[in-house]
């Protein structure tokens, strides 16, 4: 019992503690170190949780089935990402475009985002979950605009008017769950309580919950980048550091979709509150198909793969939002997948886009040839990502799509739309990065690939074969998301 | 006494919509300023008033940020930098104020329609609340999206987060009310003013974001 909670303590003092310190060191060969062990300790951290016995859920903190599966891949990717970060930083400060005052800066914000991040995940309290979210959210604000150039303060400028007006949204929703809350819990605490409210949901007022789910689902939602409020979504990948792409893709969007989740749960246990799934569907669709066709128009490498990220998330909305246990258990392979994947694209691109001096597309040719690993690494990750077998990612999306003509038959057809429309705009632009004649500079990358081809293999691993535990505690997950 | 206190409470936050409303219609920054400085100062009694009936002491910290704070410190903050900025001129706005107004008067009946149906249920003091709280939530994100300036879409972003002060207070006993408020006047204080800001003046010499739209969208 103890262990356990000791553990929930770790993953969130182990940043916090290592963003103090790295605020405070100088150096890079020491901070880029330090920064991949504190992940590693972190992520260790998160590991022990798998095996020893669970802490009660208290008034703040909560370990259930759910959100170790988000834990353990959100400390995962951040390790990778903290040695991939380490690389790519290197040759930053050789070029010049990052001062060593602001690495110092960016270590420790990076670490104070894994600490949000974690804190969203583990808190059983509504409040202090937005409030975690908050932090994550304005961590990523400040490293998206680190560079100071025009495009990356427009771009960190427009993340946080827009992410500050989804964060309000998801305050009054948050807000409203608590009043609907009040009559049954009475006042205080409780009534802020995931596991109390969830437990004590049939009695609260369906109609004050419906509109808090719209609140919350708007609010959050902009994060997770659904269509019509995508906007800050691809410049804030295209302009800030990689590293951070990478993790925008691969955790933030995620720690927001978990917590629509969440709340869809919440909403699930009243019988008369609205069913969710209706809108959800909706705007995991209205995603998909739109950011199928903002693919093809893509000039610039980042964006190209950002519009690639709104669409998944677009597909895992939309599953989650069909519900039943098959199609929760495809959305959550898949948000699984595809946090592997697209990060382990963006290790590749951010190496690509510092050897070539450039993100646009058009000059970014024949990488196979003159970069055999970094290209070949491309074509696998966009393979994965466009869904082709055997990859991990063409399971879940066959797991989506056959759930999908099961049930709702009218509505695999614009799914399936979209997903070959998505299919073609990467296999396009990929056959001109990654083949024919190479074009710009071929000098010889100096990349650290071992996170990329680490995530690919699993993402291969999982396509082939996956352990039966595994599926074991998906199918378990799966059927508490109703 | 009940009555009074409900009336009370109704005035104040009836107030807060009718300030945001006057926000709408501003055309110069430092009148927009003032206009936000008096937001506060209703927001900072209407706390306080809360405060005094739900017999919550930790509220008035909340008043007192919201006036020292609010009413005081970014204002003044805020004058500085349009004073060193010289932009004292006009507000581009995007949109007319006519359209604006109009827009602003769907928001407010909205917001009515949609708290008063749903929260038939509550306390009528919270219900209320929560419906004037939603009014100049919406105000806010309104002059937010009809300004182009970066002081007036933080004047925007700070006078909708005073509406969900108000709704988190107008709800009993919530706990992390305070804390919430600390969180996001920190959040302004640090973000807005201390970064962003700065660093757009040092980079553009404006503070107008539509000089930001010439990088935007894809490199050619």
């Amino acid at each position: 019992m103890n262990a356990a909670s000791d553990a929930v303590a770790w993953i969130l003092l182990i940043p916090i503690c290592a963003a103090a310190v790295l605020a405070a060191l100088p150096g890079y060969r020491l901070t880029a170190g330090l920064n991949i062990l504190a992940s590693f300790s972190t992520f260790l951290a998160a590991l022990s949780l798998l095996v020893i016995a669970r802490p009660q859920p208290g008034q703040y903190l909560l370990v259930d089935d759910l959100n170790i599966v988000f834990i353990v891949l959100n400390t995962f990717v951040g390790l990778t990402t903290s040695v991939f970060s380490a690389s790519y930083i290197a040759h930053e400060l050789e070029t010049g475009r990052l001062t060593p005052r602001y690495l110092r800066f960016y270590h420790a914000m990076y670490q104070v985002m894994m600490f949000g991040m974690n804190l969203a995940f583990v808190s059983n309290n509504i409040g202090l979950m937005w409030v975690a979210i908050e932090i994550a959210t304005l961590t990523t604000v400040l490293m998206v605009g680190i560079y100071r150039t025009h495009a990356a303060l427009e771009a960190a400028w427009k993340y946080f008017i827009l992410g500050s007006v989804g964060i309000a949204l998801a305050l009054f929703g948050t807000i409203l769950v608590y009043m609907a809350a009040l009559p049954v819990t009475g006042e205080g605490q409780d009534a802020m309580v995931w596991t109390v409210l969830v437990s004590r949901a049939a009695a609260f007022d369906p109609a004050l919950l419906n509109v808090a789910f719209i609140f919350l689902l708007l609010g959050y939602g902009t994060k997770v980048g659904l269509a019509p409020l995508h906007a800050w979504l691809p410049d804030a990948h295209a302009e800030g550091p990689t590293p951070i792409s990478a993790v925008l893709s691969g955790l933030l969007l995620n720690v927001a979709l978990y917590a629509v989740l969440r709340f869809k749960i919440l909403l699930a246990a009243n019988p008369d509150a609205i069913s969710p799934g209706p809108l959800m569907v909706t705007m995991g669709l209205t995603s998909l198909l739109f950011a199928a066709f903002m693919l093809y128009r893509r000039r610039d490498i980042k964006r190209l793969f950002a519009y690639s990220s709104i669409e998944h998330m677009g597909i895992i909305v939309f599953a989650f939002g069909m519900g039943g246990p098959l199609a929760n258990f495809a959305g959550l392979l898949h948000m699984v997948m595809h946090s592997l994947t697209k990060s382990g694209i963006f290790y590749a691109v951010g190496h690509i886009a510092q050897v070539k001096g450039t993100q646009r597309i058009a000059n970014i040719r024949g990488l196979t040839e003159t970069h055999p690993a970094l290209g070949w690494g491309l074509v696998i990750g966009v393979v994965a990502i466009a869904g082709l077998p055997p990859l991990g990612i063409f399971m879940s999306e066959f797991l989506i799509v056959s759930s999908t003509f099961a049930r709702q038959p009218l509505l695999a057809i614009p799914l399936v739309f979209g997903l070959l429309l998505a299919f073609g705009a990467l296999v396009l632009r990929l056959t001109s990065l990654a083949f024919g004649e190479p074009r710009g500079s071929a000098a010889p990358a100096e990349a650290s690939y071992l996170p990329m081809f680490a995530h690919f293999a699993l993402v291969l691993t999982a396509g082939i074969y996956l352990p039966g535990p595994l599926v074991v505690w998906f199918q378990h997950v799966a059927n508490l998301l109703g | 006494m009940h009555n009074l206190a409900f009336d009370i409470a109704h005035l104040l936050a009836g107030g807060l919509v009718l300030i945001s409303f006057m926000m709408l219609y501003q055309d110069r920054l430092y009148a927009l300023l003032n206009i936000f400085a008096a937001h506060a100062v209703v927001l900072a009694l209407s706390v306080a008033w809360q405060a005094f009936i739900q017999n919550a002491p930790h509220l008035y910290v909340t008043a007192v940020i919201a006036l020292v704070f609010k009413a005081i410190i970014i204002p003044v903050a805020l004058h500085r930098i349009v004073k060193q900025l010289g932009i004292h001129r006009d507000i581009e706005t995007a949109v007319g104020i006519g359209p604006t107004m109009l827009a602003g008067m769907g928001l407010v009946a909205l917001s009515m329609v949609l708290m008063l149906r749903v929260t038939g249920a509550a306390d009528p003091l919270a219900r209320e609340d929560l419906a004037f709280a939603l009014s100049v939530v919406l105000l806010g994100l309104l002059v937010m999206v009809t300004r182009r300036n970066a002081v007036s879409q933080v004047v925007g972003f700070m006078s909708l987060e005073n509406g969900l002060v108000l709704a988190a207070t107008g709800a009993k006993g919530m706990p992390l009310v305070v804390e919430i408020s600390v969180a996001f006047s920190i959040l302004i204080a640090f973000i807005v003013i201390g970064v962003f800001l700065f660093r757009i003046r040092e980079r553009f010499d404006t503070v107008d974001v539509g000089a930001l739209d010439e990088f935007r969208g894809e490199r050619r």
